[in-house]
């Protein structure tokens, strides 16, 4: 398949490009800051200071993290003016909220308890912290809730009306709180949470390995263990549960994520094969019969659709779901194996010796990221050939006077400028994660306002710590 | 023609953001376009010292006028943002440098020179793209089915390059004063002697650039035959140049950022009387542009809290880091 390279194309690239950079952000925020709730809570409860000096480090790549997040996050928001102007100009009125909203809770937030979560440790009574910590906590969520808002509108739109040929918000509790959304946040909120615990888990692992930081590193692995163990069995159930969501409202997208080239009674399941889109088949196909009936419906003997069912213009690409979608659910089960197996390992008391196991846990590191990508990707590109879902497409939704030419230099420009700043925002992470939590020092001192990234390195550097960011 | 009430909110809303934006981050963006006419590492740290509380709050309201924008009028941020394709990305990659430039500078003594230059130009590129931009809006913006149909460069004609040049140096205007206002001893007295030079230059772009204006926009020209009580700005624009030299003068170290906010005020209230309704001009006007009722009393609310949040929250900053800079918020 030829790629022509237009400014439809050139979009879809930036946009995939922001996204992949940004998502990875605010789904590690989202559930360090729970993670850190949850530390106050257990420094607190137990007076344990192993607790505060786990929570200190964690602080830092919370710091780091969300800084990045705010950053990539903003340049997003530019491109739907930028190159998807014709969607923003029509789907504003829906779309255009949403996204205040996401802006004025993240402003809510940093105006307030942020800024006594990262600097008001000293200044405010240990209860008023904690519930600071709390709050920051739900506010990522709360801010992730506007985004999934508006990407479950663009997937499944519900609650517009077309007036005159304009789309209007017709029931804004429908928009905020149909059935899509209602499965689909969730669903983002476990992803964020499992992202967490598998780097908790990780960095656990690592320091064992290196016989350092044993105490604060038992406190990763077991709380982090324990999260997984019990977030992925959930997770998997919520994911069924948006599964079905796709099956009646985006046929065709589930069509192209089980590579379903015709329609089928029964159904059988493509486990793993490589679709071939132009001759519409799959090679090397491993399938189980009637099991494809079973995941869609729920019995072995349902007629489900294929591609075949709609018209070509009207089908999504089927590769990138396809994989996208089993690349998801394979990390799902690395991390389920990683949990149990860990747990089962602490039960016997051989967990801080099992080197191999520690090595396993260890590289699981980016399985939550990965995972959250693999998602969004099947998510979007399963949505295609539409922008918005059955209402506006793709190619008609980009800036009309944009030109090829124009979009190339704007993507070399983010790929150049991503690389530079965010290959220093994860370089900077990785050597707080590898320097571990070192003995918490005198407060962080005030530096300029309110800034997580000063805060981070103010704090180490208070902390002892040897991060020089930017070597 | 007829604006109903939540639309003149937020159009309102839209104004008093960019306003505060400009002035505030008008600031910090010209101390940054100074930061590079010196090479004395002791005035450099002064001069990030001296912005460094603000910055990032500053900037929020560029956040808030975007968000608003897209949410109440987003058929302007359609065609602002598609005609201004170029501009926006170097203004985001401006923004994102110069942001990692204050983290990075102090950290790195290898790289410092490095994430210096970042900063600087980083500060440039972003007052020069929006000076830029202004330009182009007042050369008039193309728009065909409410999209925009211009080119890519519209922003580099001679106009609106030298509005570009204009604003950066308005920017440097506004910085240099805020440096007389934080600053002591050597940094304020290379300061004082900036300002009135920066004055001058600007006047100077202006009177050209609205010579300009009035040659190549016959538009602009019957607007303002029809409102000629709008010269009342312009002409305390004049009036507040020469608050900013008596201030030097006399040396009083609040008059010139005071009156170089006035200035800056009476511009963008000129600006308003060229425009209005338009916001676009002159092919949208408010009303054309605003989404549905529904869409807007749905923001409604949200934007009352919010708004006083965020202006409490820079009152805040601008108190609590008051007065001539300090050690402890270097």
């Amino acid at each position: 398949m030829g790629l022509d390279l237009d400014p439809i194309i050139l979009s879809r690239i930036q946009f995939a490009f922001v996204v992949t950079f940004h998502i990875i952000f605010p789904s590690y925020t989202i559930g360090l800051a729970a993670w850190l709730a949850t530390l106050e809570g257990m420094a607190l409860a137990t007076g344990n200071p192993v607790y505060r000096r786990v929570f200190d480090f964690w602080l830092r790549v919370f710091a780091v993290s969300f800084g990045m997040g705010v950053v990539s996050g903003i340049v997003m928001a530019f491109q739907f003016g930028t190159n998807w102007s014709a969607m923003a100009e029509k789907m504003g009125p829906i779309q255009g909220p949403l996204l205040a909203y996401e802006s004025f809770t993240a402003f809510l937030l940093e105006a307030s308890f942020l800024g006594v979560m990262l600097l008001g440790r000293a200044r405010v009574p240990p209860l008023l912290y904690l519930f600071a910590c709390c709050m920051v906590a739900l506010g990522t969520m709360a801010s992730s809730f506007w985004i999934i808002c508006n990407n479950s509108w663009m997937q499944v739109p519900l609650g517009h009306a077309i007036v005159d040929g304009k789309v209007i918000p017709a029931d804004w509790w429908t928009i905020t709180t149909g059935p899509v959304v209602r499965w689909r946040w969730p669903h983002m909120l476990l992803g964020a949470f499992l992202t967490t615990a598998m780097t908790v888990i990780a960095t656990g692992a690592w320091y064992m390995l290196r016989g350092t930081h044993r105490d604060e590193a038992r406190v990763m692995l077991n709380w982090g263990l324990a999260l997984a163990a019990i977030l992925v069995p959930v997770q998997i159930g919520v994911g069924h549960r948006t599964g079905d969501v796709v099956h009646t409202h985006q046929p065709v997208k589930f069509a192209a994520i089980e590579a379903r080239w015709t329609t089928q009674q029964p159904a059988s399941e493509v486990i793993i094969g490589i679709p071939d889109e132009t001759a519409g088949r799959n090679l090397f196909a491993l399938e189980v019969p009637r099991l494809g009936s079973f995941i869609a419906s729920g019995t072995w003997n349902s007629r489900e659709i294929g591609l075949d069912s709609v018209p070509e213009q009207d089908r999504p690409p089927v590769l990138v779901p396809f994989f996208g979608f089993r690349i998801m659910v394979g990390m799902g089960l690395v991390m389920l194996v990683v949990s149990w197996l860990g747990l089962a390992l602490r039960w016997r008391g051989t967990l801080e010796t099992a080197r191999w196991f520690l090595w396993s846990a260890f590289l699981s590191f980016p399985t939550g990221f990965v995972a959250v990508i693999a998602g969004w990707y099947t998510a979007e590109v399963g949505r295609q050939p539409w922008i918005v879902y059955g209402l506006l497409r793709t190619r008609d939704g980009v800036t009309p006077s944009l030109a090829t030419e124009t979009a190339m230099m704007s993507l070399a420009i983010y790929v150049t400028v991503y690389l530079i700043v965010f290959g220093f925002g994860a370089h900077y992470i990785y050597r707080l994660l590898r320097d571990g939590p070192t003995q918490s020092g005198p407060g962080p001192r005030v530096t300029a306002g309110s800034r997580p990234m000063a805060f981070a390195g103010s704090a180490a550097s208070a902390a002892g710590g040897d991060v020089k960011a930017g070597e | 023609m007829e604006h109903s009430t939540l639309v003149l909110f937020f159009a309102a809303v839209v104004a008093v953001a960019i306003l505060i934006y400009v002035i505030l981050d008008g600031a910090d963006l010209g101390v940054g376009i100074l930061f590079g006419t010196t090479r004395d590492e002791h005035e450099r740290d002064q001069m990030i010292a001296a912005i460094a509380p603000f910055w990032d709050g500053n900037e929020t309201w560029l956040i808030v006028v975007a968000t608003v924008l897209f949410a109440a009028f987003p058929a302007v941020y359609a065609v602002f943002l598609s005609a201004f394709y170029l501009p926006v990305v170097l203004l985001l990659v401006g923004l994102i440098f110069r942001g990692v430039a204050f983290e990075f500078r102090s950290r790195s003594a290898r790289l410092r020179s490095i994430w210096d230059l970042g900063f600087w130009l980083g500060s440039a590129v972003v007052a020069f793209v929006q000076g830029a931009a202004v330009g182009a809006m007042i050369q008039g913006i193309p728009v065909t089915g409410g999209q925009y149909s211009g080119g890519a460069f519209a922003w580099l004609a001679p106009f609106p390059v030298l509005c570009g040049v204009g604003l950066a140096i308005g920017y440097a205007l506004l910085g240099a004063s805020w440096l007389v206002l934080k600053s002591e001893a050597a940094l304020r007295e290379r300061a004082y002697r900036l300002v009135p030079w920066l004055a001058g230059a600007m006047v100077v772009l202006l009177a050209i650039a609205s010579g300009a204006t009035l040659g190549i926009a016959d538009r602009i020209a019957s607007q303002l035959a029809g409102r000629l009580w709008g010269l009342v700005f312009p002409l305390a624009g004049v009036l507040a140049v020469a608050g900013i030299l008596i201030g030097v003068r006399r040396r009083r170290d609040g008059w010139p950022f005071a009156m170089t906010a006035v200035f800056f005020l009476m511009a963008f209230l000129t600006l308003a009387v060229l425009f209005w309704p338009y916001m676009i001009p002159y092919a949208l006007t408010i009303t054309d542009t605003a989404a549905p009722e529904a869409s807007l009393s749905f923001l409604f609310w949200g934007t009352i809290v919010i708004l006083p949040v965020v202006l409490a929250y820079t009152i805040a900053v601008y108190w609590i880091f008051r007065g001539k800079l300090r050690r402890s918020y270097s």
